[in-house]
């Protein structure tokens, strides 16, 4: 997707997609030829950016088919460059002004109790959407609701806009944030598959009233060297040439 | 305006009550027919009939009446606390899931405070929900905090909004079920508390988008929203006293407007236009109208009434209303002195 446009959240793309593989291959509920179907696990993507790895993971799963993938970002494509529900099948929300997430699914999550329904709601949001404020109305009103079907993601992946996110805001200690929340919290390397399972099932599983966090710490820019080396990676211009390189490194990655 | 902070005022003699801004509960003169909380009531009513109807408030469901919702349906109510963006952004999850939110605050919060939430989480999505909110324009007397002179100018401007002013008690009680009734967003003013009873004696039916002419007259043509309405009609009265005939047009909704009706009405015999609204005259009723009629070849003679655009000041609401040109007396003067 992105070599079509030279440029683009690559690096987080990267550092998200174990997670992403792990969410639609083992978490989620849902039916590739329904993305409506009422008994879905619903998927929310409040970082709107993030969705050049969110339409690679509705591709893998079925939702939309693999020849749009060259359509990314441009004129009329159904796949925009910050995610939009209008406009993707399997895109729950309008992403990209952050901080909104976690409120709508706090929403969802009162919405699917009134209805008594099993669906979890999972948010994906990222480091910098800490800062936002409404991140914790949301988080202190979760746990206030007992929102036992409400399942966070946060990824840390420390890249802000403007540089690494601890030295924006400082968002630690993340795990005694949540837990005086009143969250259920787990924190896990976001890169390694089984430990991502793991706490995903666990999340499920937990038993107790409450909303339930899973803090990714992952790299950026995962599996490609010369990529994960770059300082400055929250939005990276890959050259033409070294496609194929980023390419021949993450299969070797797969094969390893 | 500047304001000398360390000016001393002229203090009253001890035993005297001074006017305060917190004699202002209702907008309602004294011997003014009202009806209490009409809002929660409808929504009360509304919600018999509708089991999707669910109620959310940031922490003000006694001051916008939500509160007679929460007391008949404790299971359909949510307290989303001091947090006007979780409000909205709850609101639009719960619109998601199918549910018919009614979500309440100021009109200052909703308009300032959670504008973005609004527009990207409800409006983009021409989600179902419906904001409700007291307080809009002048009707408290404490100060900018919470004096919502622009919520109008702010909303007017995003699309898929639609916007509803209404005029009276009786106007709410049948907004309720036709925003229900409506597929999409809506922004409407509340008048709360003991809400005067006006349009019961002219007949009136709300319909969304639909401007009502409640009286003829052939010197002037008041355009009016909201409680302005209201006072058209007690200026229209006053003005008649002088031989003035005033014909007052009252457009309970903003967005989208009834441009035919007014059009129509602003066309017919002549008369002097002045479109008076509680809302700073920045991007409001006036502004709309007169693009419209512009637009259309209107060449008469037209004046707006409304707030100035300037941070106003606090008092008893009385006094600001006088201060400020939305008395009906003052009304009377301003069309008396224009014409």
């Amino acid at each position: 997707m992105a070599e079509v446009q030279g440029q683009g959240y690559i690096a987080q793309a990267l550092g998200i997609a174990d997670v992403l593989a792990v969410s639609y291959f083992d978490g989620l509920n849902y039916r590739a030829h329904d993305p409506e179907w009422e008994g879905r696990d619903r998927f929310l993507l409040s970082i709107g950016h993030y969705a050049i790895a969110l339409y690679a993971a509705l591709i893998e799963a079925g939702i939309i088919p693999e020849d749009e993938i060259e359509t990314y970002g441009s004129d009329d494509s159904r796949l925009p460059m910050s995610g939009m529900a209008s406009y993707t099948p399997g895109m729950e929300i309008t992403g990209g002004s952050l901080g909104q997430g976690l409120s709508i699914a706090v929403g969802m999550c009162l919405g699917l109790k009134r209805k008594q329904s099993g669906s979890f709601v999972y948010n994906l949001l990222s480091d910098g959407e800490l800062d936002e404020g409404s991140t914790w109305e949301a988080a202190m009103s979760a746990a206030s609701f007992g929102l036992d079907n409400l399942i966070a993601i946060v990824d840390v992946n420390n890249m802000q806009a403007d540089g690494p996110s601890k030295g924006i805001l400082n968002f630690e200690p993340l795990h005694e944030k949540f837990a005086a929340f009143g969250w259920h919290v787990q924190r896990v390397d976001g890169n390694v598959i089984a430990d991502l399972v793991t706490a995903f099932r666990a999340a499920r599983a937990c038993g107790q009233r409450k909303p339930r966090v899973i803090i990714c710490d992952t790299k950026m820019g995962k599996g490609v060297d010369f990529l994960e080396a770059r300082e400055r990676n929250h939005f990276l211009r890959v050259e033409p040439e070294e496609w194929s390189r980023a390419l021949e490194a993450i299969n070797a990655g797969r094969a390893s | 305006m500047m304001r000398d902070k360390y000016s001393r005022p002229h203090v009253a003699a001890q035993g005297v009550r001074l006017k305060t801004s917190a004699m202002i509960a209702s907008i309602a003169g004294d011997d003014q027919p009202t009806r209490m909380a009409p809002f929660g009531t409808a929504l009360v009513e509304l919600a018999k009939s509708r089991p999707d109807v669910v109620g959310l408030s940031a922490d003000l469901a006694k001051y916008t009446d939500l509160h007679v919702f929460a007391q008949a349906h404790p299971d359909r109510f949510y307290q989303m606390g001091m947090a006007e963006q979780l409000l909205m952004g709850a609101a639009a999850g719960l619109a998601r899931e199918g549910f018919l939110p009614f979500a309440t605050t100021y009109a200052v919060f909703a308009s300032r405070r959670a504008y973005d939430f609004i527009c990207m989480a409800i409006a983009e999505e021409n989600l179902n929900v419906k904001i409700a909110c007291a307080l809009p324009g002048l009707t408290t007397g404490y100060g900018p905090s919470h004096q919502a002179t622009e919520d109008l100018a702010i909303f007017r401007g995003l699309p898929n909004l639609t916007i509803i002013d209404p005029c009276d008690a009786l106007e709410i009680e049948q907004a309720v079920p036709a925003v229900a009734e409506h597929q999409g967003p809506v922004y409407m003013r509340l008048l709360r508390g003991k809400v005067p009873l006006v349009l019961d004696k002219y007949d009136y039916r709300f319909e969304i988008g639909k401007a009502k002419l409640l009286r003829d007259g052939s010197d002037v043509l008041f355009i009016s929203s909201g409680l302005m309405t209201m006072r058209a009609l007690e200026a229209a009265a006053e003005l008649e006293r002088s031989g003035t005939r005033a014909a007052v047009l009252h457009v309970g909704t903003i967005k989208p407007l009834d441009t035919e009706t007014i059009l129509n009405e602003a066309m017919r015999g002549g008369r002097a236009v002045v479109v008076a609204e509680n809302h700073t005259v920045v991007g409001g009723l006036g502004e709309a109208v007169a693009r419209h009629l512009v637009l259309n070849g209107f060449s008469g003679r037209f004046h707006h009434i409304g707030l100035p655009d300037a941070f106003l000041d606090a008092g008893a609401l009385p006094t600001l209303h006088d201060r400020y040109g939305i008395s009906s007396q003052r009304m009377a003067e301003t069309i008396r002195n224009w014409l």
